[in-house]
Protein backbone atom coordinates (compact mmCIF):
# COMPACT_ATOMS: atom_id res chain seq x y z
CA UNK A 1 0.00 0.00 0.00
CA UNK A 2 1.18 3.49 -0.80
CA UNK A 3 2.01 5.45 2.28
CA UNK A 4 1.77 9.19 2.41
CA UNK A 5 2.25 11.74 5.12
CA UNK A 6 -1.50 12.44 5.05
CA UNK A 7 -2.04 8.88 6.18
CA UNK A 8 0.37 9.36 9.05
CA UNK A 9 -1.45 12.50 10.11
CA UNK A 10 -4.81 10.72 9.97
CA UNK A 11 -3.56 7.82 12.07
CA UNK A 12 -2.07 10.30 14.52
CA UNK A 13 -5.36 12.16 14.75
CA UNK A 14 -7.26 8.91 15.22
CA UNK A 15 -5.02 7.70 18.06
CA UNK A 16 -5.05 11.14 19.69
CA UNK A 17 -8.83 11.38 19.57
CA UNK A 18 -9.19 7.83 20.93
CA UNK A 19 -6.92 8.65 23.85
CA UNK A 20 -8.76 11.95 24.34
CA UNK A 21 -11.99 9.91 24.52
CA UNK A 22 -10.48 7.69 27.21
CA UNK A 23 -9.33 10.73 29.18
CA UNK A 24 -12.76 12.30 28.82
CA UNK A 25 -14.36 9.14 30.23
CA UNK A 26 -11.86 8.95 33.07
CA UNK A 27 -11.89 12.58 34.16
CA UNK A 28 -15.22 14.01 33.08
CA UNK A 29 -17.55 11.05 33.42
CA UNK A 30 -16.24 8.97 36.29
CA UNK A 31 -15.51 9.81 39.90
CA UNK A 32 -11.76 9.50 39.38
CA UNK A 33 -11.12 13.23 39.73
CA UNK A 34 -13.34 13.77 42.76
CA UNK A 35 -12.13 10.93 44.93
CA UNK A 36 -8.91 9.33 43.84
CA UNK A 37 -6.80 6.90 45.78
CA UNK A 38 -5.67 9.29 48.49
CA UNK A 39 -4.03 7.76 51.49
CA UNK A 40 -6.70 6.60 53.85
CA UNK A 41 -6.93 5.32 57.39
CA UNK A 42 -9.47 2.90 58.79
CA UNK A 43 -11.97 3.37 61.59
CA UNK A 44 -14.39 0.78 62.90
CA UNK A 45 -17.93 1.53 63.95
CA UNK A 46 -20.36 -1.01 65.41
CA UNK A 47 -24.02 -0.47 64.67
CA UNK A 48 -27.00 -2.25 66.15
CA UNK A 49 -28.44 -2.10 62.65
CA UNK A 50 -26.64 -0.72 59.61
CA UNK A 51 -29.77 -0.78 57.43
CA UNK A 52 -29.20 -0.53 53.69
CA UNK A 53 -25.59 0.59 53.98
CA UNK A 54 -23.34 -0.85 51.26
CA UNK A 55 -19.64 -1.15 50.63
CA UNK A 56 -18.53 2.11 48.95
CA UNK A 57 -21.36 4.11 50.53
CA UNK A 58 -20.08 7.59 51.29
CA UNK A 59 -18.89 8.70 54.71
CA UNK A 60 -19.46 12.37 55.28
CA UNK A 61 -19.06 14.90 58.00
CA UNK A 62 -20.91 18.21 58.02
CA UNK A 63 -22.18 17.31 54.55
CA UNK A 64 -18.73 16.87 52.98
CA UNK A 65 -17.60 13.49 51.73
CA UNK A 66 -14.50 12.46 53.64
CA UNK A 67 -14.30 8.72 52.95
CA UNK A 68 -16.21 5.59 52.13
CA UNK A 69 -17.37 2.33 53.69
CA UNK A 70 -14.76 -0.35 53.01
CA UNK A 71 -16.43 -3.42 54.51
CA UNK A 72 -19.53 -4.48 56.41
CA UNK A 73 -19.67 -7.68 58.40
CA UNK A 74 -21.81 -9.29 61.08
CA UNK A 75 -20.29 -10.04 64.47
CA UNK A 76 -21.79 -13.37 65.62
CA UNK A 77 -20.81 -12.74 69.28
CA UNK A 78 -22.36 -9.35 69.89
CA UNK A 79 -24.95 -9.55 67.06
CA UNK A 80 -23.85 -6.18 65.77
CA UNK A 81 -22.95 -4.94 62.34
CA UNK A 82 -19.24 -4.11 62.09
CA UNK A 83 -18.65 -1.33 59.55
CA UNK A 84 -15.12 -0.38 58.53
CA UNK A 85 -14.74 3.16 57.25
CA UNK A 86 -11.76 4.32 55.24
CA UNK A 87 -11.27 8.02 55.80
CA UNK A 88 -9.05 10.31 53.78
CA UNK A 89 -5.71 10.93 55.55
CA UNK A 90 -6.10 14.70 55.33
CA UNK A 91 -9.04 14.50 57.76
CA UNK A 92 -7.05 12.85 60.54
CA UNK A 93 -8.23 15.12 63.31
CA UNK A 94 -11.55 13.53 64.20
CA UNK A 95 -12.03 13.61 68.02
CA UNK A 96 -12.30 10.20 69.72
CA UNK A 97 -15.84 10.92 70.92
CA UNK A 98 -17.13 11.31 67.35
CA UNK A 99 -20.63 9.95 66.77
CA UNK A 100 -21.35 7.78 63.72
CA UNK A 101 -24.91 7.60 62.40
CA UNK A 102 -26.46 5.95 59.37
CA UNK A 103 -28.56 8.50 57.52
CA UNK A 104 -30.52 8.46 54.30
CA UNK A 105 -29.88 10.98 51.55
CA UNK A 106 -33.32 12.02 50.34
CA UNK A 107 -36.51 10.08 50.92
CA UNK A 108 -35.63 7.06 48.77
CA UNK A 109 -31.95 7.84 48.38
CA UNK A 110 -28.92 5.84 49.32
CA UNK A 111 -27.73 5.52 52.88
CA UNK A 112 -24.51 7.00 54.15
CA UNK A 113 -22.52 7.26 57.35
CA UNK A 114 -22.46 10.66 58.98
CA UNK A 115 -19.75 11.51 61.49
CA UNK A 116 -20.51 14.19 64.05
CA UNK A 117 -17.35 15.48 65.65
CA UNK A 118 -17.34 15.57 69.45
CA UNK A 119 -15.42 17.89 71.76
CA UNK A 120 -12.55 15.69 72.91
CA UNK A 121 -8.91 16.72 72.54
CA UNK A 122 -7.81 13.18 71.68
CA UNK A 123 -7.98 12.22 67.99
CA UNK A 124 -9.04 8.90 66.49
CA UNK A 125 -6.08 6.91 65.17
CA UNK A 126 -5.79 4.39 62.34
CA UNK A 127 -7.71 1.25 63.33
CA UNK A 128 -9.55 3.12 66.08
CA UNK A 129 -13.12 2.47 67.19
CA UNK A 130 -16.04 4.87 67.09
CA UNK A 131 -17.89 4.09 70.32
CA UNK A 132 -21.03 6.17 69.99
CA UNK A 133 -23.22 5.06 67.09
CA UNK A 134 -26.79 5.60 65.99
CA UNK A 135 -28.46 2.86 63.95
CA UNK A 136 -30.19 3.32 60.67
CA UNK A 137 -33.81 4.30 60.90
CA UNK A 138 -35.85 1.47 59.44
CA UNK A 139 -38.92 3.05 57.90
CA UNK A 140 -41.22 0.06 58.50
CA UNK A 141 -40.23 -0.08 62.14
CA UNK A 142 -40.81 3.65 62.62
CA UNK A 143 -44.22 3.51 60.93
CA UNK A 144 -45.14 0.45 62.99
CA UNK A 145 -44.22 2.18 66.23
CA UNK A 146 -46.11 5.30 65.22
CA UNK A 147 -49.28 3.35 64.38
CA UNK A 148 -49.00 1.33 67.60
CA UNK A 149 -48.59 4.51 69.61
CA UNK A 150 -51.52 6.32 67.98
CA UNK A 151 -53.72 3.25 68.50
CA UNK A 152 -52.75 3.18 72.16
CA UNK A 153 -53.53 6.89 72.46
CA UNK A 154 -56.98 6.41 71.03
CA UNK A 155 -57.83 3.72 73.59
CA UNK A 156 -57.31 6.06 76.49
CA UNK B 1 -30.85 -42.39 10.19
CA UNK B 2 -27.30 -43.71 9.90
CA UNK B 3 -26.61 -40.97 7.41
CA UNK B 4 -27.88 -38.36 9.87
CA UNK B 5 -25.52 -39.64 12.55
CA UNK B 6 -22.67 -39.74 10.06
CA UNK B 7 -23.34 -36.15 9.08
CA UNK B 8 -23.55 -35.09 12.69
CA UNK B 9 -20.24 -36.77 13.45
CA UNK B 10 -18.58 -35.28 10.40
CA UNK B 11 -19.82 -31.79 11.15
CA UNK B 12 -18.72 -31.97 14.78
CA UNK B 13 -15.32 -33.17 13.67
CA UNK B 14 -14.98 -30.45 11.04
CA UNK B 15 -15.87 -27.74 13.50
CA UNK B 16 -13.37 -29.02 16.06
CA UNK B 17 -10.70 -29.25 13.37
CA UNK B 18 -11.49 -25.68 12.40
CA UNK B 19 -11.26 -24.52 15.99
CA UNK B 20 -7.91 -26.27 16.26
CA UNK B 21 -6.64 -24.62 13.10
CA UNK B 22 -7.94 -21.31 14.39
CA UNK B 23 -6.06 -21.69 17.68
CA UNK B 24 -2.86 -22.64 15.85
CA UNK B 25 -3.36 -19.63 13.58
CA UNK B 26 -3.80 -17.39 16.62
CA UNK B 27 -0.56 -18.67 18.15
CA UNK B 28 1.33 -18.07 14.90
CA UNK B 29 -0.16 -14.60 14.61
CA UNK B 30 0.69 -13.56 18.16
CA UNK B 31 4.23 -14.86 17.82
CA UNK B 32 4.47 -12.90 14.55
CA UNK B 33 3.64 -9.66 16.36
CA UNK B 34 7.24 -9.39 17.56
CA UNK B 35 8.47 -9.12 13.99
CA UNK B 36 5.97 -6.30 13.32
CA UNK B 37 7.52 -4.03 15.93
CA UNK B 38 10.71 -3.27 13.96
CA UNK B 39 8.54 -2.31 10.99
CA UNK B 40 5.99 0.18 12.34
CA UNK B 41 5.10 1.29 8.81
CA UNK B 42 3.14 -1.94 8.28
CA UNK B 43 1.21 -1.33 11.47
CA UNK B 44 0.56 2.30 10.56
CA UNK B 45 -0.94 1.38 7.19
CA UNK B 46 -3.28 -1.05 8.88
CA UNK B 47 -4.22 1.39 11.65
CA UNK B 48 -5.28 3.66 8.83
CA UNK B 49 -7.47 1.16 7.02
CA UNK B 50 -8.90 -0.42 10.19
CA UNK B 51 -9.06 2.45 12.67
CA UNK B 52 -9.22 5.72 10.76
CA UNK B 53 -11.70 4.47 8.19
CA UNK B 54 -13.99 3.15 10.96
CA UNK B 55 -13.78 6.47 12.79
CA UNK B 56 -16.72 8.09 11.03
CA UNK B 57 -19.21 5.24 11.36
CA UNK B 58 -18.29 4.81 15.03
CA UNK B 59 -18.63 8.47 16.00
CA UNK B 60 -21.86 9.03 14.08
CA UNK B 61 -23.46 5.87 15.46
CA UNK B 62 -22.25 6.81 18.93
CA UNK B 63 -23.81 10.23 18.65
CA UNK B 64 -27.17 8.84 17.59
CA UNK B 65 -27.17 6.03 20.15
CA UNK B 66 -26.46 8.60 22.86
CA UNK B 67 -29.21 10.87 21.59
CA UNK B 68 -31.73 8.03 21.55
CA UNK B 69 -30.72 7.03 25.07
CA UNK B 70 -31.19 10.65 26.14
CA UNK B 71 -34.71 10.76 24.68
CA UNK B 72 -35.89 7.37 25.92
CA UNK B 73 -34.29 7.83 29.31
CA UNK B 74 -35.91 11.22 29.70
CA UNK B 75 -39.41 9.91 28.92
CA UNK B 76 -39.10 7.13 31.50
CA UNK B 77 -37.23 9.05 34.18
CA UNK B 78 -39.54 12.07 34.02
CA UNK B 79 -42.40 9.78 35.06
CA UNK B 80 -40.59 9.41 38.37
CA UNK B 81 -39.44 13.00 38.53
CA UNK B 82 -35.85 11.81 38.27
CA UNK B 83 -34.68 13.61 35.12
CA UNK B 84 -31.47 14.61 36.91
CA UNK B 85 -30.26 11.02 36.83
CA UNK B 86 -30.44 11.01 33.02
CA UNK B 87 -26.68 11.48 32.87
CA UNK B 88 -26.06 8.41 35.01
CA UNK B 89 -28.37 6.31 32.88
CA UNK B 90 -26.83 7.40 29.59
CA UNK B 91 -23.24 7.12 30.81
CA UNK B 92 -23.67 3.79 32.61
CA UNK B 93 -25.39 2.09 29.71
CA UNK B 94 -22.85 3.44 27.22
CA UNK B 95 -19.70 2.82 29.21
CA UNK B 96 -20.69 -0.61 30.50
CA UNK B 97 -22.52 -2.18 27.60
CA UNK B 98 -23.39 -0.25 24.48
CA UNK B 99 -20.01 1.36 23.93
CA UNK B 100 -17.96 -1.84 23.77
CA UNK B 101 -20.67 -4.05 22.23
CA UNK B 102 -22.11 -1.81 19.54
CA UNK B 103 -18.74 -0.49 18.47
CA UNK B 104 -17.43 -4.08 18.31
CA UNK B 105 -20.39 -5.09 16.13
CA UNK B 106 -19.82 -2.10 13.87
CA UNK B 107 -16.11 -2.87 13.84
CA UNK B 108 -16.80 -6.47 12.78
CA UNK B 109 -19.11 -5.23 10.05
CA UNK B 110 -16.93 -2.39 8.80
CA UNK B 111 -13.34 -3.54 9.35
CA UNK B 112 -13.71 -7.28 9.95
CA UNK B 113 -15.52 -8.05 6.73
CA UNK B 114 -13.01 -5.93 4.77
CA UNK B 115 -10.12 -7.84 6.34
CA UNK B 116 -11.65 -11.20 5.50
CA UNK B 117 -12.37 -10.20 1.92
CA UNK B 118 -8.89 -8.75 1.47
CA UNK B 119 -7.06 -11.78 2.80
CA UNK B 120 -9.43 -14.22 1.11
CA UNK B 121 -8.77 -12.51 -2.21
CA UNK B 122 -5.04 -12.53 -1.58
CA UNK B 123 -5.33 -16.25 -1.08
CA UNK B 124 -7.56 -16.75 -4.13
CA UNK B 125 -5.16 -14.81 -6.34
CA UNK B 126 -2.22 -16.79 -4.90
CA UNK B 127 -0.53 -13.73 -3.46
CA UNK B 128 0.00 -15.54 -0.17
CA UNK B 129 1.62 -18.53 -1.91
CA UNK B 130 3.69 -16.06 -3.94
CA UNK B 131 5.03 -14.56 -0.75
CA UNK B 132 5.91 -17.99 0.57
CA UNK B 133 7.78 -18.66 -2.67
CA UNK B 134 9.83 -15.54 -1.97
CA UNK B 135 10.53 -16.79 1.55
CA UNK B 136 8.36 -14.07 3.10
CA UNK B 137 6.16 -15.41 5.86
CA UNK B 138 2.62 -14.17 4.99
CA UNK B 139 1.60 -14.52 8.64
CA UNK B 140 4.30 -12.10 9.74
CA UNK B 141 3.99 -9.78 6.75
CA UNK B 142 0.20 -9.70 6.26
CA UNK B 143 -1.69 -11.15 9.21
CA UNK B 144 0.14 -10.00 12.34
CA UNK B 145 0.14 -6.25 11.51
CA UNK B 146 -3.58 -6.40 10.83
CA UNK B 147 -4.23 -8.30 14.02
CA UNK B 148 -2.22 -5.84 16.09
CA UNK B 149 -3.93 -2.89 14.41
CA UNK B 150 -7.40 -4.28 15.12
CA UNK B 151 -6.44 -5.10 18.68
CA UNK B 152 -5.15 -1.56 19.28
CA UNK B 153 -7.91 0.29 17.43
CA UNK B 154 -10.88 -1.36 19.13
CA UNK B 155 -10.48 0.14 22.64
CA UNK B 156 -9.92 3.58 21.11
CA UNK B 157 -13.02 3.24 18.95
CA UNK B 158 -15.12 2.04 21.90
CA UNK B 159 -13.93 4.93 24.08
CA UNK B 160 -14.78 7.37 21.29
CA UNK B 161 -18.21 5.77 20.89
CA UNK B 162 -18.98 6.16 24.61
CA UNK B 163 -17.60 9.69 24.84
CA UNK B 164 -19.49 10.92 21.77
CA UNK B 165 -22.64 9.13 22.99
CA UNK B 166 -22.50 10.83 26.38
CA UNK B 167 -22.14 14.20 24.68
CA UNK B 168 -25.07 13.28 22.39
CA UNK B 169 -27.19 12.41 25.42
CA UNK B 170 -26.27 15.75 26.93
CA UNK B 171 -27.21 17.63 23.74
CA UNK B 172 -30.66 16.04 23.69
CA UNK B 173 -31.17 15.97 27.46
CA UNK B 174 -30.20 19.48 28.41
CA UNK B 175 -30.33 21.12 25.00
CA UNK B 176 -33.79 20.00 23.88
CA UNK B 177 -35.55 18.60 26.92
CA UNK B 178 -34.35 20.97 29.62
CA UNK B 179 -32.51 18.70 32.04
CA UNK B 180 -30.18 20.78 34.16
CA UNK B 181 -26.71 20.56 32.63
CA UNK B 182 -24.90 20.72 35.95
CA UNK B 183 -27.05 17.92 37.36
CA UNK B 184 -26.42 15.81 34.25
CA UNK B 185 -22.66 15.91 34.75
CA UNK B 186 -22.46 15.93 38.54
CA UNK B 187 -24.86 12.99 38.99
CA UNK B 188 -22.88 11.13 36.37
CA UNK B 189 -19.58 11.83 38.10
CA UNK B 190 -20.99 10.80 41.46
CA UNK B 191 -22.28 7.47 40.25
CA UNK B 192 -19.90 6.23 37.58
CA UNK B 193 -16.96 4.49 39.16
CA UNK B 194 -13.61 4.59 37.38
CA UNK B 195 -12.55 1.09 38.33
CA UNK B 196 -15.90 -0.68 38.08
CA UNK B 197 -17.36 1.01 35.04
CA UNK B 198 -14.70 2.61 32.85
CA UNK B 199 -11.88 0.10 33.30
CA UNK B 200 -14.24 -2.86 32.90
CA UNK B 201 -15.67 -1.28 29.75
CA UNK B 202 -12.17 -0.87 28.33
CA UNK B 203 -11.30 -4.49 29.20
CA UNK B 204 -14.44 -5.58 27.39
CA UNK B 205 -13.51 -3.64 24.28
CA UNK B 206 -9.98 -5.09 24.31
CA UNK B 207 -11.41 -8.61 24.47
CA UNK B 208 -13.87 -7.85 21.67
CA UNK B 209 -11.15 -6.32 19.51
CA UNK B 210 -9.02 -9.42 20.01
CA UNK B 211 -11.85 -11.82 19.14
CA UNK B 212 -13.23 -9.81 16.21
CA UNK B 213 -9.82 -9.41 14.54
CA UNK B 214 -8.96 -13.06 15.16
CA UNK B 215 -12.18 -14.29 13.57
CA UNK B 216 -11.92 -11.91 10.61
CA UNK B 217 -8.31 -12.80 9.83
CA UNK B 218 -8.76 -16.52 10.34
CA UNK B 219 -11.86 -16.70 8.16
CA UNK B 220 -9.97 -14.90 5.41
CA UNK B 221 -6.90 -17.07 5.78
CA UNK B 222 -8.99 -20.23 5.91
CA UNK B 223 -11.34 -19.28 3.05
CA UNK B 224 -11.80 -21.60 0.09
CA UNK B 225 -9.84 -19.75 -2.61
CA UNK B 226 -12.74 -19.12 -4.97
CA UNK B 227 -14.99 -16.10 -5.29
CA UNK B 228 -17.82 -18.03 -3.67
CA UNK B 229 -15.55 -19.18 -0.86
CA UNK B 230 -14.46 -15.62 -0.14
CA UNK B 231 -18.04 -14.38 -0.08
CA UNK B 232 -19.02 -17.16 2.34
CA UNK B 233 -16.04 -16.42 4.53
CA UNK B 234 -17.03 -12.76 4.70
CA UNK B 235 -20.55 -13.71 5.78
CA UNK B 236 -19.18 -16.10 8.38
CA UNK B 237 -16.94 -13.36 9.77
CA UNK B 238 -19.85 -11.06 10.47
CA UNK B 239 -22.09 -13.81 11.84
CA UNK B 240 -19.45 -15.48 14.01
CA UNK B 241 -18.11 -12.18 15.30
CA UNK B 242 -21.59 -11.07 16.31
CA UNK B 243 -22.22 -14.37 18.12
CA UNK B 244 -18.89 -14.35 19.91
CA UNK B 245 -19.12 -10.70 20.89
CA UNK B 246 -22.60 -11.02 22.34
CA UNK B 247 -21.85 -14.33 24.05
CA UNK B 248 -18.60 -13.08 25.53
CA UNK B 249 -20.36 -9.90 26.62
CA UNK B 250 -22.72 -11.94 28.76
CA UNK B 251 -19.86 -13.88 30.34
CA UNK B 252 -17.78 -10.75 30.96
CA UNK B 253 -20.74 -8.86 32.42
CA UNK B 254 -21.50 -11.76 34.76
CA UNK B 255 -17.86 -11.82 35.88
CA UNK B 256 -17.39 -8.06 36.22
CA UNK B 257 -20.57 -6.55 37.54
CA UNK B 258 -21.67 -9.18 40.06
CA UNK B 259 -21.98 -7.09 43.19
Amino acid sequence: MQHTSTQDTLVGLFVASGIAGLFFLALQVSNLSSFTAHDTYTLTARFENSGGLKVKSPVSSAGVKIGQVSSISFDPKTYESVVKLSIDKQYSTLPDDTTASVYTAGLLGEQYVNLDAGGSDEFLKDGGNIDVTNSAIILEKAIGQFLFKSAADEKK
Amino acid sequence: MIELLQNLGRNTRTSFTKLGRGTFFLLQTTSGILSVLPRPRLLLNQMHSIGVLSFLIITISGLFVGMVLGLQGYYILSDFGAEETLGVMVAASLVRELGPVVSALLFAGRAGSALTAEIGLMKATEQLSGMEMMAVDPIKRIISPRFLAGFLSMPLLAALFSAVGIIGGQIVGSGLLGVDEGAYWSQMRANIDFQDDIVNGVIKSIVFGFVASWIALFEGYDAIPTSEGVSRATTRTVVNSAFSILGLDFILTALMFGD
